[in-house]
C-alpha cells in the first residue's frame, strides 16, 4: 500500500498530516515557514492563482477575486445559500442546481476552489516526503449530506488525489484522542469549526470506535460568530461616526474592502477575547479612524444565541443514542471555535463534566485523518472506526411522502433493498427520487437525485426490479438495480440534484491540468514580452541619440534586428521572442559602448570608458 | 444469509446483548472495508455489501423489537420490502373502534386552534396510548418472545401470529402518538419525524 495522507479541509483553515512510522504518532506537516495551518482562501491575482496566507493578505485589497469559506457552498443549491451571499464579497451565481463563483474573470465551481486548497496541501506533503503523493483521506463535517460529501470527493479528484476515504471530522478527532489519551467508555465529541457544527456520541471499546449517534448544523460556526460581532460594530460605527460618513457620502456596508477589513477586525477581536477580558479594536476607515473597546461580556451577549443553537443537536444526539448526559464518560472539544470561553462553559453545563482539550483543537481532526489513513494503509490494525450516516435516506412515494429506507444513525456501510414494479403496460422507465432528511414530506427534505431505471417492456406489474441502496463507508450513496425475471442489471441514469456529473468532474480534472500548464506558459510568455519591450525601448533611444556615432551598415543591422523583434513580440512563441531579444541586444552592444564612451568623454575628457572603470578607487 | 446466521445464532428471540456485541466487533474487524483496501474495483461493492449485512444484522438483532419484527418477516419470507407501498401502518381491526374517537379529536385539532380542554383531552389520550405502547412492547419482549422460543414446530404459526399482531398494534400506536404530538405542537421543526 502506498502512502496515504490525512487532510482536514476546513472552512477557515486546512491541514495535512501523516503518521510517523517511528513513533506511530500522527504529525501535521508544516509549510516552508513552519506554519501548520493553510488558510482555506484562494485568490485570483495578476500573477496567477494564489492559495493560503498570500491569498489571505489580498482579502481586503481584492475582495471580489478572493474566495474564503467556500466549504459553506460545497454541494449546495443557490436557494440554500442565497441569504448569506450578502456577506460574501465575491459574486455567486446559480448554475444547474449548484452555484458558481465569478472570480478572476471566469466562473468556477466550489469543488474547483477547494481543489486549489487541496493541491497546495498535496504539494506541501510532496515536498516533505520528496516523492509524489496520490492518495488521501479527507474529512468532512459529520452532518454533511450526500451532495456535500460528493462535492468534497470531486474536489479531491480535481486536485489529482485518489480520495480513499471521506471521514467525519468528530470521529477523526476521536481517533486522534483514542490513540493516546482516551479511556474506554462513552464519549461525546463537540466540534465547532469555522463554518460547521457537529456532535457525535461514540462508544470506545476494545479498539473499536462505534459511533452511536451524530447530529449537527452545517451552517453554524466561527464565521457566524464573526458576523454578529461585525454587524454590531457596523451599527456602532454608523451611530458614532454618521457625521464623517455623511460628509464623505460613504455607505460602509456597500464597500467590500471596508467590510472585509471589518470582518477581519471582528475575527481578530473575537480571538483576543478568548484570552482577555477586554480588547481595543482600531480600524482605519475612509477619512477617520474607528477605535473602541470591546469586552468579553459584550461579545458573549452577542454570540449567546448562536452557542445555544448547538445544544439542541447535542440533546438530539443523546436521545438517538438512547443515553442521557450523565452516561457520557468524557467530552472532547474540537475546532477553533471551542476556544471561546462561553462555548466551553455551555458544553460543561450540558454534559456536567470538564471537557478534554489537550490536543490542539485546530489540528486534532487532521491528526485523526492521518490515523484513519494509516488504518487504510494497513499500518494500524488494532483500531476500527464504525461510523454512521447522519441523515435518513428515503425515496419519494405517492403524495410526496418520504418512504424511509435507511434511518439516520445507521452504521455504515449499510444497504437497503426494495422491490419495485411498473403500473402501466409496456412501461420501460421507473423513476426513483431519492431524498435525505428527517421530515415526512419530500419537499422538506434534501433531494439527492433522480435515478431512472430502464427495463424491457412487460405487462404492468410483471417486472420485479430489485433496487439496492448502499451507503458506503464514505457515507456516499450508490444505487444498483436488477430486474429479477431477466436477472439483468437495469441501467441507471443518475441525475444529481446538487452535484456535478461524472463528465463535468472529468472535464475539470483535465481543465485543471491544462490551466496549470497554461498558467506557467502564460506567465513565461508575459515575462518574455516584458523583456522585449524593455530592450526595444532602449534600442529605439540608442538609435535616436547615437545614430551618428556608428557606420550606416551597423545602423541598418540594428534596425533589422529591431524590426524582427517587433514582429516576434506579438507572437505566442516565447522562444522566438527570446532569440529576437538576444539578437537586438547583440546588435546594439557596440553602439551602447560607443555611446557610453561619448558620454564619458564629454564629462571626463579623452579617457576611454573601460579605462575609467578599471581605475582603482 | 439471514441475520441470525450472520452471527451463528439460532433463530430465537432471546439474545445475550454482550455476546452479540462481542461477535459483532469480531466480525466487523474481518469484514469492514477499511481492511480490504487492496481489492480490485469490481469487488469493492461486494466488500461494502458484506459489511453492510453485518451492520444491518447487528442493528436489527440488538434491539428486541426490531429483532421480533425481523423474525416475523423472515418466517414469512418477506425480508425485501415492497417499494412505493404503504409507509404508514394500518389500524389493526381490534383497535379500530377505540381509535375512532382519537381520529375525530385529531381532525378537530387540525381544523383549528386548540382550546384548553381539547388540549388537555389530547394530552390525556396520548398518555394512555403511551402506556399501551409500552405494554405492547413489553409483551413482545417478554411473554411473546418466550412463547416463540419455546414453541414446538406445530405451535409456531400461532406464536408467530401473536407476535405479528402485537407488533402491528405497537407500530400503529406509534404513528398515532406522533400525530398527537404534532397536533399538540410539540414536534420541534426538522427533528425526529421518522421513528423506528
Amino acid at each position: 500500500m502506498s502512502r496515504i495522507i490525512g487532510i482536514d479541509l476546513g472552512t477557515t483553515n486546512s491541514l495535512v498530516a501523516y503518521v510517523d512510522e517511528t513513533s506511530g504518532l500522527p504529525r501535521v506537516i508544516p509549510d516552508a515557514d513552519g506554519r501548520a495551518l493553510l488558510p482555506s482562501i484562494v485568490g485570483w491575482a495578476p500573477e496567477g492563482l494564489i492559495v493560503g496566507e498570500a491569498a489571505r493578505r489580498q482579502l481586503a485589497r481584492r475582495p471580489k477575486d478572493t474566495v474564503y469559506s467556500v466549504k459553506r457552498l460545497m454541494g449546495r443549491g443557490y436557494e440554500d445559500v442565497k441569504d448569506e451571499l450578502a456577506y460574501l464579497p465575491f459574486e455567486v451565481v446559480p448554475a444547474d442546481g449548484t452555484v458558481r463563483l465569478r472570480v478572476g474573470g471566469r466562473e468556477v465551481t466550489p469543488p474547483e476552489v477547494s481543489a486549489a486548497v487541496l493541491k497546495a496541501l498535496k504539494e506541501r506533503a510532496e515536498r516533505h516526503f520528496g516523492e509524489p503523493v496520490e492518495k488521501a483521506v479527507i474529512t468532512v463535517p459529520a452532518y454533511f449530506n450526500d451532495a456535500q460529501r460528493q462535492a468534497t470527493r470531486d474536489a479531491g479528484r480535481i486536485a489529482g488525489l485518489d480520495v480513499v476515504r471521506i471521514v467525519n471530522e468528530p470521529t477523526a478527532a476521536s481517533l486522534a484522542y483514542g490513540l493516546q489519551r482516551l479511556q474506554e467508555g462513552v464519549i461525546a465529541v463537540y466540534d465547532l469549526g469555522g463554518g460547521t457544527f457537529d456532535v457525535s456520541i461514540l462508544r470506545v471499546k476494545d479498539g473499536v470506535f462505534e459511533v452511536l449517534a451524530t447530529n449537527g448544523d452545517t451552517h453554524l460556526g466561527g464565521d457566524d460568530l464573526d458576523r454578529v460581532l461585525m454587524l454590531w460594530l457596523l451599527e456602532d460605527i454608523q451611530a458614532r461616526h454618521h457625521v464623517e460618513l455623511d460628509r464623505q457620502c460613504v455607505e460602509l456596508s456597500r464597500d467590500p474592502e471596508v467590510m472585509q477589513e471589518l470582518r477581519l477586525a471582528a475575527e481578530a477581536a473575537k480571538i483576543r477575547l478568548s484570552a482577555e477580558e477586554r480588547t481595543t479594536l482600531t480600524l482605519p476607515l475612509p477619512g477617520f479612524t474607528y477605535r473602541r473597546t470591546v469586552t468579553r461580556v459584550e461579545i458573549e451577549r452577542l454570540i449567546e444565541p448562536l452557542v445555544a443553537k448547538t445544544l439542541g443537536p447535542c440533546r438530539r444526539a443523546l436521545a438517538d443514542a438512547g443515553l442521557s448526559a450523565a452516561d457520557i464518560d468524557q467530552v472532547v472539544l474540537v475546532g477553533g471555535s471551542t476556544r471561546v470561553p462561553l462555548v466551553r462553559r455551555r458544553v460543561q453545563e450540558l454534559f456536567g463534566k470538564a471537557p478534554h482539550s489537550q490536543l490542539n483543537p485546530d489540528e486534532v481532526v487532521a491528526l485523526g485523518a492521518a490515523v484513519q489513513a494509516q488504518i487504510l494503509a494497513g499500518g494500524i490494525t488494532n483500531m476500527l472506526l464504525l461510523d454512521v450516516t447522519p441523515l435518513s435516506l428515503g425515496i419519494e412515494s405517492l403524495g410526496g411522502i418520504v418512504n424511509v429506507l435507511i434511518p439516520r444513525n445507521t452504521t455504515i456501510p449499510t444497504s437497503a433493498r426494495e422491490m419495485f414494479t411498473t403500473s402501466v403496460d409496456g412501461q420501460t422507465l421507473v423513476d426513483l427520487h431519492v431524498v435525505q432528511g428527517e421530515r415526512e414530506l419530500v419537499k422538506d427534505c434534501r433531494s439527492l437525485g433522480r435515478f431512472e431505471l430502464r427495463i424491457e417492456p412487460m405487462p404492468a406489474g410483471l417486472p420485479k426490479i430489485e433496487v439496492t441502496f448502499l451507503i458506503d463507508a464514505n457515507g456516499i450513496l450508490q444505487v444498483h438495480a436488477k430486474e429479477q425475471r431477466s436477472g439483468k442489471a437495469a441501467s441507471i441514469e443518475v441525475k444529481p440534484t446538487y452535484g456535478l456529473s461524472e463528465a463535468e468532474v472529468d472535464r475539470m480534472i483535465e481543465d485543471s491540468f491544462t490551466y496549470a500548464e497554461a498558467d506557467v506558459e502564460t506567465r513565461m510568455l508575459i515575462e518574455a514580452r516584458n523583456e522585449a519591450d524593455t530592450v526595444l525601448t532602449h534600442a529605439g533611444r540608442a538609435l535616436r541619440q547615437g545614430a551618428s556615432l556608428v557606420p550606416a551598415v551597423e545602423r541598418e543591422s540594428i534596425e533589422a534586428a529591431v524590426t524582427s523583434l517587433r514582429a516576434a513580440r506579438d507572437s505566442d512563441d516565447r522562444d522566438r521572442i527570446h532569440e529576437a531579444t538576444t539578437a537586438v541586444n547583440r546588435a546594439t552592444e557596440h553602439l551602447a559602448e560607443v555611446m557610453m564612451d561619448a558620454a564619458l568623454k564629454g564629462a571626463l575628457g579623452s579617457k576611454r570608458a573601460s579605462e575609467i572603470l578599471k581605475e582603482p578607487e | 444469509m439471514n441475520f441470525f446466521e450472520v452471527f451463528e445464532l439460532p433463530r430465537r428471540l432471546a439474545v445475550d446483548g454482550d455476546e452479540l456485541q462481542r461477535r459483532f466487533y469480531a466480525l466487523a474487524r474481518r469484514t469492514h472495508p477499511d481492511f480490504h483496501q487492496g481489492v480490485p474495483v469490481a469487488e469493492r461493492a461486494a466488500v461494502e455489501e458484506r459489511a453492510a449485512l453485518v451492520n444491518a444484522a447487528y442493528r436489527t438483532l440488538r434491539d428486541p423489537i426490531a429483532r421480533a419484527d425481523y423474525l416475523v418477516r423472515l418466517e414469512e419470507g418477506r425480508t425485501t420490502r415492497e417499494g412505493g407501498g404503504e409507509s404508514r401502518p394500518k389500524a389493526p381491526p381490534a383497535l379500530l373502534a377505540e381509535m375512532f374517537e382519537i381520529q375525530e379529536a385529531l381532525a378537530e385539532a387540525k381544523a383549528g386552534p386548540l382550546d384548553d380542554s381539547a388540549r388537555a383531552g389530547l394530552v390525556e389520550q396520548r398518555q394512555a396510548l403511551e402506556a399501551r405502547h409500552a405494554a405492547e412492547e413489553a409483551r413482545v419482549r417478554g411473554p411473546l418472545a418466550a412463547r416463540w422460543d419455546a414453541a414446538s414446530p406445530e405451535e409456531r404459526p400461532a406464536a408467530l401470529a401473536a407476535l405479528k399482531d402485537a407488533l402491528a398494534t405497537r407500530a400503529y400506536l406509534r404513528t398515532v402518538i406522533a400525530d398527537l404530538a404534532e397536533a399538540l405542537g410539540e414536534e420541534e421543526p426538522g427533528v425526529a419525524h421518522h421513528r423506528h
